[in-house]
């Protein structure tokens, strides 16, 4: 939507949320040409209004036209397009907020109701100029009580009610989804609307990240850069290939037992060493026995001169165990560390294109040439209307 | 091993269990060959063959276990029939009998070097040897060095004529009667047990004192050798069984290998056929450390015949310095001169001569002191020849049986070591095959 510039959107800029009425009290602003209104593709207009919740259906007669067009607007757009009377004025906004295409999503668990979050902004606070995010009512919740722990001074902007008596109101009667909608988008345009609370770093989150672990709290609020990347411990992988998970393990076994054999090369060097102390110790006893004998004498000191021959052999040994196979050893460990280096990056990767992914289907996903044509509509709409009255009060 | 004596009617003993097999009796260093056919092992032969546990009450009327030695008795014949052998005649016999045994030949046989007794209590042990008497390898080895000592005795030419002997290896219940009744206690000489005891012999025999002196040497260079072999058993065990623990991880490491699996487990399987090749390889040492163990106790058997000679050469100096005093007494009498002092030349300087007829008797108890001291002289100066002559031949034939002995031994012991390398280059051959078709 780059249709519609942000400056002269109606807004309430800078008041503070007392002084804006509720969107169920009388509307007396003057209607702005609609800002961020996404209008649901193939315009579902509903004439009928049965949420009377919503209905401006006692507006006073102040009957400007501002508010009839808006009745008319409510009823024909389904859209949010109050919210933007309400706020209208002339006050630069830089963030603008839309809630609207409740979707129902079906899972073996539970099934329940999601809204499209539209974002608008130039704020250097978010990366991107545009957002687009799927939410549900418990994230608004989430966002709720988020701002009530960090920004306890200021007031929140209510939400819908939580809990439903189940039998009393079905959950996903359209009208209610409606009802519900509207209110979180009111909710949040509130908030976006709000001087501090709009600059909440909780707000942020709930307008970009792809998926919103409430869990992590502020650890998701981490820069949400270009290449949208996971916020630390944000991101899990959906689904490492399995081959990879095998590397991993193996890598992992495989260093282990590395080790394990080192230890014990350099253990059995130690007994060595001292298993030929005592060989030379064994060999001179020989030699001094040797002294002693006639007869004796040459098997004696034969036995003494294989055994310090063997002496050498088992130096010979240990030198090699050490220059030759240790070192082979500990640069396979070395290897090890390098390829299990590689698979972090790879899993890195793999995180990366899958965010990016998701991001680039959901850009997919968003269809701007109704939002475009509906815009267009409603400017002339309005423009039609303005004429209309122009007439009607001429006449 | 049998060594077929062609010609001579000398026959050879067997030592030793039939149960040896061919590898055994190559290795067989347990017991040495004897050669010399004796009287007695031409019509016997001579086996320790079993062990068994005992409990009776001792002494002091206690409850002990103790291990008593089956000896077997076959006449030499039934050997070389075809068929079964006789069944041999046995008795039981424990380790303070044969200690009583050989109490008794020393005694008796002075101027033989007495074969010794396998060790009371295992020394020089490394580690994994239990000192503990009755430990079923002490008890084998022990059974083993007893045979062995029998074997000496048969084979002696001398000890194997002894009746008490004959006695201990045919009646087990009236033999230690007979033995005390022999009175051999009697003869012991409290100066022979005296180690510290120094006599001093103005003309030492040459050749006993180089004897003993070789004697003492051996004694202190096998005791080290024994000792450091120890240590050498010890530490190479412990090398050995290190290695063991590549066996644990090449199997483990087998099982995350696709190609390299299978040479991996192989591999670690030699590695831990080697670890356990250790156990027979010290067991078979422990054979050749017997060997020297009796040729340790034999350097005792040796010392104790010099001091015996030692005592020997000393009463026959007494005995010849006794008598030319006398000859001395004698003399002065005859001349009347004093040379040496007497109380009774004192005397009768202070208290005037003696008369004629006292003079007289005084010489003929002079000359019957010196006919007698004459005679000892004699007789000690015999005793003394004879025991040199019977020693000295003793000894030479100790040196050349020590010389063959040893000499055998460490031929097998030579042996063993080259089994033991060639069990190794084995295992590393085959280790390596595995680590080269990976």
């Amino acid at each position: 939507m780059s249709v519609g510039t942000p400056r002269g959107l109606a807004s309430s800029g800078q008041k503070p949320i007392t002084e804006i009425p509720h969107p169920l009290s009388a509307a007396e602003e003057s209607l702005s040409p609609g800002p961020d209104v996404s209008i649901s593709p193939g315009g579902d207009k509903d004439p009928e209004l049965t949420n009377g919740t919503l209905v401006d259906g006692s507006s006073p007669a102040s009957a400007s036209s501002t508010s009839a067009l808006l009745s008319r607007l409510q009823v024909e757009e389904n859209s949010e397009a109050d919210a933007a009377e309400l706020y209208a004025s002339t006050e630069t906004r830089d963030l603008f907020v839309t809630v609207d295409d409740p979707k129902k999503h079906v899972s073996t668990m539970e099934t329940y109701i999601t809204y499209r979050v539209s974002t608008k902004t130039t704020r250097i606070e978010f990366d991107l100029p545009e957002y687009c995010v799927r939410r549900r009512y418990q994230d608004f919740d989430w966002l709720r009580v988020k701002l009530e722990e960090t920004q306890p001074t200021n007031l929140i902007p209510p939400l819908p009610e939580k809990f439903v008596m189940k039998g009393v109101v079905d959950r996903f009667s359209e009208e209610f989804v409606e009802t519900r909608m509207k209110a979180l988008d009111k909710f949040l345009k509130r908030v976006a609307d709000h001087p501090v609370l709009s600059f909440n770093p909780h707000l942020n989150a709930f307008l970009t990240a792809k998926d919103l672990n409430k869990r992590q709290g502020l650890a998701l609020l981490t820069k949400m850069g270009e290449s949208v990347k996971h916020v630390a411990g944000g991101y899990k992988l959906r689904a490492r290939p399995p081959e990879f998970n095998a590397m991993g393990e193996y890598l992992d076994t495989f260093s282990q037992k590395l080790g394990t054999i080192d230890r014990i090369a350099q253990r059995i060097l130690r007994e060595q060493s001292e298993y030929l102390t005592e060989l030379r110790e064994y060999a001179s006893v020989y030699s001094s026995w040797a002294g002693s004998e006639d007869e004796l004498q040459r098997p004696l000191e034969g036995v003494a001169g294989c055994v310090t021959t063997c002496c050498g052999a088992l130096e010979d040994l240990s030198e090699n165990m050490s220059q030759d196979f240790l070192p082979v050893l500990r640069e396979y460990v070395l290897y090890t560390e390098t390829m299990k280096n590689v698979l972090r990056k790879r899993d890195q990767s793999q995180a990366e294109y899958e965010g990016r992914l998701e991001a680039a289907v959901l850009r997919r996903q968003e269809d701007r040439t109704p939002c475009q044509t509906a815009w267009e509509s409603l400017v002339t709409v309005l423009q039609e209307k303005q004429t209309e009255d122009k007439t009607s009060e001429t006449n | 091993m049998i060594m077929a004596d062609s010609g001579s009617s000398e026959e050879v003993a067997v030592i030793g269990n039939t149960d040896i097999t061919s590898t055994e009796s190559e290795n067989n260093i347990i017991n040495t060959m004897v050669e010399r056919g004796t009287s007695l092992l031409k019509k016997m032969e001579i086996n320790v063959a079993e062990a068994e546990k005992r409990t009776g009450k001792n002494t002091v009327n206690m409850q002990e276990t103790y291990t008593v030695y089956l000896i077997e008795i076959r006449p030499a014949e039934s050997v070389t029939e075809g068929g079964t052998p006789a069944a041999p005649d046995t008795l039981w016999r424990r380790y303070s009998e044969f200690e009583l045994l050989r109490t008794y030949l020393l005694v008796t046989y002075p101027f033989i070097i007495i074969p010794p007794l396998p060790e009371k209590r295992a020394e020089f042990v490394w580690h994994k040897l239990s000192a503990d008497n009755l430990d079923p390898d002490f008890v084998e080895r022990r059974r083993v060095g007893l045979e062995n000592f029998l074997l000496r005795v048969a084979s002696h030419h001398v000890l194997s004529n002894d009746k008490i002997f004959f006695l201990f290896l045919t009646e087990e219940k009236g033999w230690r009667e007979a033995v005390l009744d022999t009175g051999f206690q009697d003869k012991v000489d409290s100066r022979l047990k005296s180690v510290s005891a120094m006599l001093r012999v103005k003309n030492p025999d040459k050749r006993f004192t180089a004897l003993k002196q070789y004697s003492d040497e051996l004694n202190t260079v096998v005791s080290q050798l024994l000792r450091v072999r120890a240590r050498v058993a010890d530490r190479l065990y412990g090398v050995y069984k290190v290695h063991g623990n590549y066996g644990r991880v090449f199997s483990e490491w087998s099982a995350i290998e696709r190609e390299m699996g299978d040479g991996l487990q192989s591999a670690g399987h030699h590695m831990d056929t080697y670890a356990a090749s250790i156990d027979d390889i010290l067991e078979e040492e422990e054979h050749y450390a017997d060997q020297l163990k009796e040729y340790l106790f034999y350097t005792d058997a040796v010392r104790s015949v010099c001091k015996k000679h030692e005592l020997m050469q000393y009463e026959l100096e007494m005995a010849s310095q006794d008598l030319a005093y006398k000859k001395q007494q004698k003399e002065e009498l005859v001349t009347g001169t004093v040379r040496v002092f007497s109380l009774k030349g004192m005397t009768s300087k202070l208290f005037g001569s003696e008369t004629q007829e006292q003079r007289e008797s005084r010489l003929s108890a002079i000359e019957q002191s010196i006919e007698e001291g004459v005679e000892a002289v004699m007789e000690k100066n015999t005793e003394c020849r004879d025991f040199v002559s019977a020693a000295w031949e003793d000894i030479e034939r100790f040196k050349e049986q020590k010389d063959k002995d040893l000499r055998e031994a460490l031929i097998s012991y030579a042996i063993m070591q080259i089994s033991m390398c060639k069990k190794g280059i084995q295992v590393w051959s085959n280790a390596k095959d595995c680590f080269n078709k990976m």
